[in-house]
């Protein structure tokens, strides 16, 4: 790939003469979709973006979000423990997202590592100390080897970066679909703390001040990343595009994590960046321009692994573990010892200046482009759409036994044990709630709240009714963060598409864009960053529009109702619209991923933020006894995974209702409660969303639903057994 | 008293021992390795992580850092020494504590939940406990399988030296019970004085009662109880 030709007339026009070789590679390369959203910006202005608790929005490396001041419950615990001056500095988080999609393809251990050291090093240049990692992984059908492969390497790679820099990764998905057999994702989201003194933006500040390159030192790995990253993915990819995957060090990632925490505990930078997509180039050109400068940078002061290496590949390779910081000349010896005391390498790489983005090598000037231009200057792809079709309804006549076993032993609905065992969860002692329950819930001490996580979209949803499916991935996560009694507070997408020139993978693509827009807005949940990644098409098609959604809420306390039902207990179905009204529809649903049907998708909720605020509500309320999420699987795999040795269900499902659809269609915005005062629940849903009891809880550790002619009952061995299809296979 | 937390590049259970002890009223610090042990540490932590990035060998780098000269100096003169998870095999190879702690039998990393029997409680790291007591720590490694030749571990065992063992809920150490393969199912062991332990799984996460269960608490009392 190189520069179009109209790209290459528009720069020509803009400096006046034809670019330098480096020029042209900076341009190809920060004009290209990975970096420069051409095909996908014109719609991501449908995001709302804003609210109070949003400290600093899209288009930084991260996005800053302030915790709430929860007056009165601080306040009570300040006195308790008797450090009520100790707050003073307002807590935030930062929230990032990034796909590794095309490099987790070649390489998936490398790949998805160097996709966690990204997204960690975007929230180190926030000024931020990372402290949770969400992985939502997308792969072809479980029974390809293919995808088995790559699974196995992607959990490692993950593992292997995430759990050697110290950073618990506390929740995440994983789903399956043939459609992915060509081009699995990887999204890995962070979430960092940092108090407001500490923050640090990417906007360069001052003329004078240095440009200090602190980290690894630049190889010729990871050329051309970011294009690599903007086109289809070629057959022969795995052997052919290898070069333009990253190799992961992540002994130097915990390094520069430790140095940044003290570069910014002695108040020595002014503005920092990551290098990521396109290297030095894109940090730097997007620092000064971010802040209206310019700069002059000598390139043969970076600090380099591999001789002879030429001005265009010392600007653009994609080396880990580094990142460029703005510091006063005064501080430049101080960062210098910093680097120095944790082995890092460290270079003074020139300084920001109020003219061009200029870069020298030896001597010669082989950068001086207008640093906004570069970074800005891309012209945006105005694409055509094809509006999604609706699906017919065709539905399959099933057992119900044998469709009650294929949906909870579906690889899409079972336990992902086997996953997140394999990575820390627990390290930096927050994690209250590790991963395996709806959310996940982590100890934020200095803001005395607990912070919830949920990441994940949902394939068979969107590829089904992108539209109503990005809808329903929102209420989903929203509902998720709801059962462990948290409100939502912000959330970061990452946008997968296919190919965008094709109009029907575009008009998907728009489609998943509208519905998480428009849903976000009905919670009051500001999107504040994300990602965007297209071209994720192969010989084998686009995969489905994927919405990757990472939202975190916020809750007094950091303890939640567990999952796992308890001996005794009323058990209740709160939120389901279609039991209520007769009618189900299955679109979507693993069940018909299962049996090989159609339908439309389920009818949403019109006005759901009254339903995840109450749930929130009723969650944590004395006399909850467990609460969980009704979605992928549906109810029947929603009841089957409360069951343990220590508790039962005995369910009786409503006389004369279709028993396939109540217990398989996946309806967002739904969850069992199972509760000592069933009339307390009632009456807070009270016009909020309907309330159906269910049952109870037993001692005996079976699931019994009673469907009218038919009883279905497992105990929970049986459970277990259908439940573990992934670690049977892959231990 | 002020116990010394040892961080080497790479460690990352520093911040979450030194909570975990401040939460137990026992005063901490984290020590960075090249500035030398401070003067006044009355106990030493060797802390969970990846010293180093575990190139080489989990823990082999850290050992030969020159701060573990002063480490076994004081762990020689009595001062209470722990090493958790890496800090176990940072132990190992530095020879505080005999045999080492290899690639788990998976051959994968592990984070989970175990159950551990307390095999002795005569030791500051178990006298909150009784003999036979059933502790559920988590673990988190992917090297974590004890390994000793057969007749060295017979003589650490006729010495007393076993400190923890992984075991069901009930107790009973069998196969399916052991996590990583460990030999005679291993958890942790005392060096040459019962003040110098390591342990692969990591009392300080179930320390703090705000996130969780509290059965770590016992050892990481050790320290106060060593200085008694």
């Amino acid at each position: 790939m190189s520069l179009a030709d109209s790209d290459r007339e528009l720069v020509v026009e803009e400096l006046g003469r034809e670019p330098t070789p480096a020029e042209a590679a900076l341009f190809e390369n920060l004009w290209s979709e990975h970096c420069a959203y051409r095909s996908s910006r014109p719609l991501l202005s449908a995001f709302e973006s804003e609210g109070e608790q949003v400290v600093v929005g899209p288009g930084d490396d991260a996005a800053v979000v302030a915790l709430p001041t929860d007056d009165t419950s601080s306040a009570d615990a300040d006195h308790a423990s008797g450090r009520a001056d100790e707050k003073e500095e307002d807590v935030y988080i930062t929230m990032g997202i990034e796909s590794h999609n095309h490099p987790s393809y070649v390489d998936p251990f490398d790949g998805a590592a160097t996709g966690v050291g990204g997204i960690v090093r975007d929230t180190l240049s926030m000024g931020a100390y990372p402290i949770a990692l969400a992985d939502s992984l997308y792969f072809g059908a479980f029974d390809r080897e293919h995808s088995k492969y790559l699974l196995e390497g992607v959990v490692e790679g993950i593992s292997h970066y995430g759990n050697c820099i110290g950073v618990p990764t506390v929740a995440g998905s994983v789903d399956f679909h043939p459609d992915y057999e060509g081009n699995p994702l990887v999204n890995v989201a962070c979430v960092g703390l940092l108090t407001e003194d500490r923050l640090v933006t990417a906007e360069a500040q001052e003329p004078g001040n240095k440009l200090v390159l602190v980290g690894n030192a630049t190889g010729r790995d990871g050329l051309g990343g970011a294009s690599f990253a903007s086109e289809d993915l070629a057959e022969d990819a795995e052997t052919e595009d290898r070069p333009a995957v990253q190799v992961g060090d992540p002994y130097a990632e915990k390094l520069l994590i430790e140095a940044n925490e003290a570069l910014i505990d002695e108040d020595l930078v002014e503005s920092a960046r990551d290098l990521g997509a396109a290297g030095l180039g894109g940090a730097s050109s997007e620092m000064v321009a971010k802040g209206g400068l310019g700069a002059r940078i000598e390139l043969e002061r970076v600090h380099q692994r591999e001789p002879n290496m030429s001005a265009l590949e010392i600007l653009l390779a994609e080396s880990q573990e580094r990142m460029c910081y703005e510091v006063e000349p005064k501080n430049v010896e101080r960062v210098r010892e910093i680097a120095e005391k944790f082995d890092l390498g460290c270079s003074v790489i020139g300084e920001v200046t109020e003219g061009n983005y200029v870069c020298t090598f030896e001597g010669e000037t082989v950068v001086d482009v207008d640093a906004h231009f570069l970074g800005e200057g891309a012209p945006m792809n105005d694409l055509p759409t094809e509006a999604p079709a609706e699906p017919e309804t065709d539905l399959p006549e099933t057992d119900l036994e044998e469709a009650f076993e294929a949906v909870l032993s579906s690889p899409n609905t079972a336990s992902k044990r086997w996953v997140y065992r394999q990575y820390d969860h627990e390290v930096g002692v927050r994690t209250s709630v590790p991963p395996g329950d709806d959310a996940a819930v982590m100890a934020i001490r200095e803001a005395e709240q607990g912070l919830a996580i949920s990441s994940g979209a949902a394939p068979n949803w969107t590829s089904t009714a992108p539209f109503e499916g990005a809808k329903a991935v929102t209420l989903e996560n929203a509902t998720n963060l709801a059962a462990k009694g948290a409100t939502p507070l912000a959330a970061v997408d990452c946008l997968n598409g296919g190919n965008p020139e094709k109009p029907d993978v575009y008009g998907g693509f728009q489609a998943i864009v509208d519905g998480l827009a428009e849903t976000c807005a009905d919670l009051s949940v500001p999107v504040v960053g994300g990602n965007v990644s297209l071209y994720n098409d192969s010989v084998a098609g686009p995969i489905p529009p994927t919405p990757t959604l990472a939202m975190v809420g916020t809750k007094s306390g950091y303890d939640a109702p567990p999952l796992s039902a308890k001996p005794e207990g009323d058990l209740v179905l709160v939120g389901d619209l279609a039991l209520e009204r007769g009618e189900f529809r299955l679109g979507g649903s693993e069940y018909l991923a299962q049996f090989d049907g159609d339908d439309r998708f389920p009818v949403l909720p019109g006005e759901p933020a009254a339903f995840v605020e109450t749930l929130a509500d009723v969650a944590d309320a004395d006399e909850t006894l467990a609460v969980h999420d009704v979605s992928h699987g549906g109810l029947a795999v929603s009841l089957a995974e409360m069951v343990d040795e220590d508790a039962g269900l005995a369910v009786s499902l409503p006389d004369g209702v279709d028993v396939e659809g109540a217990l398989f269609h996946e309806q967002p915005a739904r969850a069992l409660v199972q509760t000592a005062d069933p009339d307390a629940v009632r009456e807070a849903f009270d016009g909020v969303a309907p309330v159906v009891e269910l049952g109870e809880g037993t001692d005996d550790g079976r699931l019994t639903i009673d469907a009218g002619d038919d009883v279905l009952e497992y105990d929970a061995a049986a459970i277990r057994e259908n439940r573990s299809v992934i670690e049977d296979e892959l231990e | 008293m002020t116990v010394s937390i040892i961080r080497f590049g790479g460690s990352n259970c520093d911040r979450d021992a030194e909570r975990a002890l401040e939460h137990l009223g026992i005063d901490a610090e984290i020590v960075w390795h090249e500035d030398g042990l401070p003067e006044d540490t009355t106990g030493i932590v060797l802390p969970g992580g990846f010293s180093y990035g575990d190139y080489l060998r989990a823990g082999a780098m850290a050992a030969r850092a020159p701060i573990m000269e002063e480490v076994r100096e004081a762990a020689r003169e009595g001062v209470p020494v722990l090493g958790v998870c890496n800090g176990a095999q940072v132990g190992c190879e530095s020879s505080l504590t005999e045999g080492a702690f290899t690639t788990n039998e998976s051959a994968r990393f592990q984070c989970e939940p175990v159950y551990v029997r307390v095999e002795r409680d005569d030791t500051p790291w178990t006298r909150a406990y009784d003999e036979g007591d059933v502790l559920e720590i988590p673990i988190a490694h992917a090297e974590g399988r004890y390994e000793v030749d057969d007749d060295r571990l017979a003589e650490l065992e006729d010495e007393d030296r076993i400190l923890f063992r992984y075991c069901d809920e009930d107790g009973e150490t069998t196969p399916e019970a052991n996590p990583n393969g460990s030999k005679h199912d291993v958890a942790g062991l005392v060096g040459d004085r019962d003040t110098v332990a390591v342990l692969m799984p990591h009392p300080e996460r179930v320390t703090l009662p705000d996130v969780g269960e509290t059965d770590g608490q016992g050892v990481l009392r050790g320290f106060a109880y060593a200085t008694e």
